[in-house]
């Protein structure tokens, strides 16, 4: 059995305060007043000199929908829309970043139990003695989901609208586009939906993890069998609830646009995500002593899926970006314009990130087999992946005002702390060997 | 030509042939190479074979294929006849490159995949009209044969490998290649 060390329980708790204090002082320094925006646009104008002047007075313009205003009249109302735009970006950022956060560790463990599932239906012999680290860490999935959704529905009750454009009545009125598909976007239908969703993805990893740890006392394998037929029909309602929610959580903050795969997209970046937490966390509990059973080529195995998955990552990033690139249709390159032009390091340092760090660091088949180069990849690629679902939020919500400053960082902290401090307690609940599991044998022998 | 006398030990499991090399080469004997019908997991570590370096060799491939790969298409598409790509007639590479990388994936795999397929034949010495240096059929079928060098010590390993479960010994003189 593993205990839960108090200190990793105190740093744990440091986390969530230190992130509860950020997030705080966050979202109390984002509402600013009309000039206080209005000394913000002039001191920033003032600082970059002439050519950013222009470049934005022709950006002030292209918010307005008339055409050039000749009058002072019109020239002024531009004004006062575009200090208003900037002025809900600013107030937009915590939520934004709180939202970004929570969605990043709700998906590294919705990533888990989908990787779980597939261990179980495919009955794979390998994987069982990492099966209970899995379990702990899918227990973060309930909490975790909730709290996204939590969050969504607040920004468009309580909050002001701050990342859902559609859920502001005000913008649906003026916008046939989203007119047309508030049938399906509506805070109530999305409401239920989440619930759905998280319903289902929770009942699974009740069920399973009854089974798994009945199985452990268990005289025959029924158990097993229980959960490989709902590890079956789990998958398929993952597949269509994933790709759902990747478009409810995630693709309607931008509700112009629409991209086909975009569910693959995340499902990518929240397998690698999870895989890596997986070998991170096995590795911590090997070094304090805990898993002595999972051996050198368990963590092989685990790099691979990193190294394998980091590159379909790229494949469907790269299949969504060059489909839009080549079409060249204005309302699909609008989004990656936005992010090429506005968040030009982040957008290319992530292929950088998840892609080229991964596939030379973890392509020399040794490497896979060196805990601190997987936890120097594994690292990285969080980094990466944190920065890619930043990228899907941030662009519609705070536009060109972004910054990883204190509301990121100290969201990612309290998330980080409320993660670390589930996914451990959960690891005292069980033994750490599913000793029962009909393949345990098969996994404990196994060897490259 | 050439000759020298190897003994061949002949084994049908390949179970009792792992067992069989690991107390061979515990006895500090030099096994020359082993014949089997399909690849046994394992038996390159147990007979003490140095790593395969394919992979290096696949991975320069790869990085050959890749820089052909640009070079073709820079010369076919941008040089020697200009092309207007998705309506974006800018005539240079870099800002046409979505357009080639899914080429420039296909070549580093393609370059990767046969050079390596062909290095690995000539490494193993097999070449079209080679004339095999299989010495007994039946390892093609279900007979495990392992190939040790004798130097006046025949009795000593016949005993051994009688001992380790072969089902046939013969000492043959062999052909220096």
């Amino acid at each position: 059995m593993y205990t839960f060390s108090n200190k990793l329980k105190t740093f744990s708790f440091i986390l969530m305060i230190l992130g509860a204090l950020g997030v705080g002082y966050g979202f109390m320094t984002s509402h600013k007043s009309f000039e206080e925006v209005e000394t913000i646009l002039a001191a920033e104008s003032a600082g970059h000199g002439e050519g950013h002047v222009e470049e934005a007075s022709t950006m002030e313009t292209s918010h307005a929908d008339d055409t050039h205003g000749d009058s002072a009249e019109a020239q002024v109302n531009e004004h006062k829309e575009h200090v208003e735009h900037v002025q809900h970006q600013i107030a937009n950022r915590p939520w934004s970043a709180f939202y970004v956060a929570a969605f990043f560790f709700m998906m590294i463990a919705l990533g888990v139990l989908a990787f779980y599932a597939v261990q179980y239906a495919s009955q794979a012999g390998w994987s069982p003695v990492l099966f209970r680290v899995m379990e702990g860490i899918t227990a973060y999935l309930l909490p975790g989901a909730l709290i996204v959704l939590a969050i969504a529905v607040a920004s468009g009750t309580i909050g002001h609208y701050n990342l859902f454009v559609w859920m502001d009545p005000d913008v649906v009125a003026n916008d046939e586009i989203i007119q047309n598909k508030s049938g399906f976007l509506n805070i109530t239908w999305f409401t239920i939906r989440g619930l759905i969703f998280i319903t289902g993805w929770s009942l699974y990893r009740y069920f399973a993890r009854k089974f798994s740890i009945a199985q452990d006392t268990a005289e025959d394998n029924k158990n097993f069998k229980k959960s490989f037929r709902i590890a079956a029909a789990f998958l398929v309602f993952y597949i269509y609830t994933e790709s759902m929610m990747s478009w409810d959580w995630v693709m309607s903050v931008d509700p112009h646009w629409f991209s086909t795969l975009f569910g693959w997209y995340v499902f990518a970046s929240m397998i690698v995500s999870g895989i890596t937490v997986i070998a991170l966390i096995a590795i911590y509990l090997r070094t304090k002593g805990y898993l002595e059973f999972v051996n050198d080529s368990h963590l092989h195995d685990l790099a691979k899926y990193m190294f394998g998955f980091s590159i379909f990552w790229t494949y469907l990033w790269f299949s969504q970006f060059m489909l839009i690139w080549y079409a060249n249709i204005p309302e699909e390159v609008t989004y990656f314009v936005t992010r090429i032009e506005d968040y030009n390091l982040p957008f290319f340092g992530m292929l950088v990130l998840n892609f080229v760090f991964p596939i030379l660091l973890l392509m020399n088949s040794d490497f896979k087999r060196v805990p601190w180069f997987i936890v120097l990849t594994g690292i990285v690629l969080l980094f990466g992946h944190y920065i890619d679902v930043f990228i899907m939020i941030m662009p519609a919500t705070v536009g060109d005002r972004w910054f990883i400053g204190i509301p990121e960082i100290s969201s990612v902290l309290l998330f980080a702390g409320l993660f670390m401090f589930i996914v451990f307690t959960a690891l005292t609940k069980a033994p750490l060997l599913a000793k029962r599991n009909p393949f345990i044998k098969e996994s404990e022998q196994f060897h490259y | 030509m050439e000759t020298s006398k190897v003994i061949h030990a002949i084994y049908t499991d390949d179970d009792v042939l792992m067992a069989a090399v690991k107390k061979v080469k515990a006895e500090r004997h030099h096994i020359e190479e082993i014949y089997t019908p399909f690849p046994v997991h394992g038996l390159d570590k147990a007979m003490g074979l140095a790593p395969t370096r394919i992979a290096i060799t696949s991975f320069i491939y790869g990085c050959i294929g890749l820089i052909v790969s640009i070079w073709m298409m820079n010369y076919m598409m941008i040089q020697d006849w200009p092309q207007n790509i998705g309506g974006k007639p800018s005539f240079s590479y870099i800002e046409n490159m979505p357009a080639f990388v899914p080429i420039m994936f296909e070549l580093t795999v393609f370059f990767a995949a046969h050079l390596m397929v062909i290095t690995f034949y000539l490494r193993s010495r097999m070449w079209p009209f080679k004339k095999a240096e299989n010495p007994d059929p039946r390892t093609t079928d279900d007979h495990f044969l392992m190939e040790l060098a004798v130097h006046g010590n025949e009795k000593e390993l016949e005993n051994l490998l009688k001992e380790t479960g072969a089902v046939e010994i013969n000492i043959v003189e062999k052909e220096a290649h």
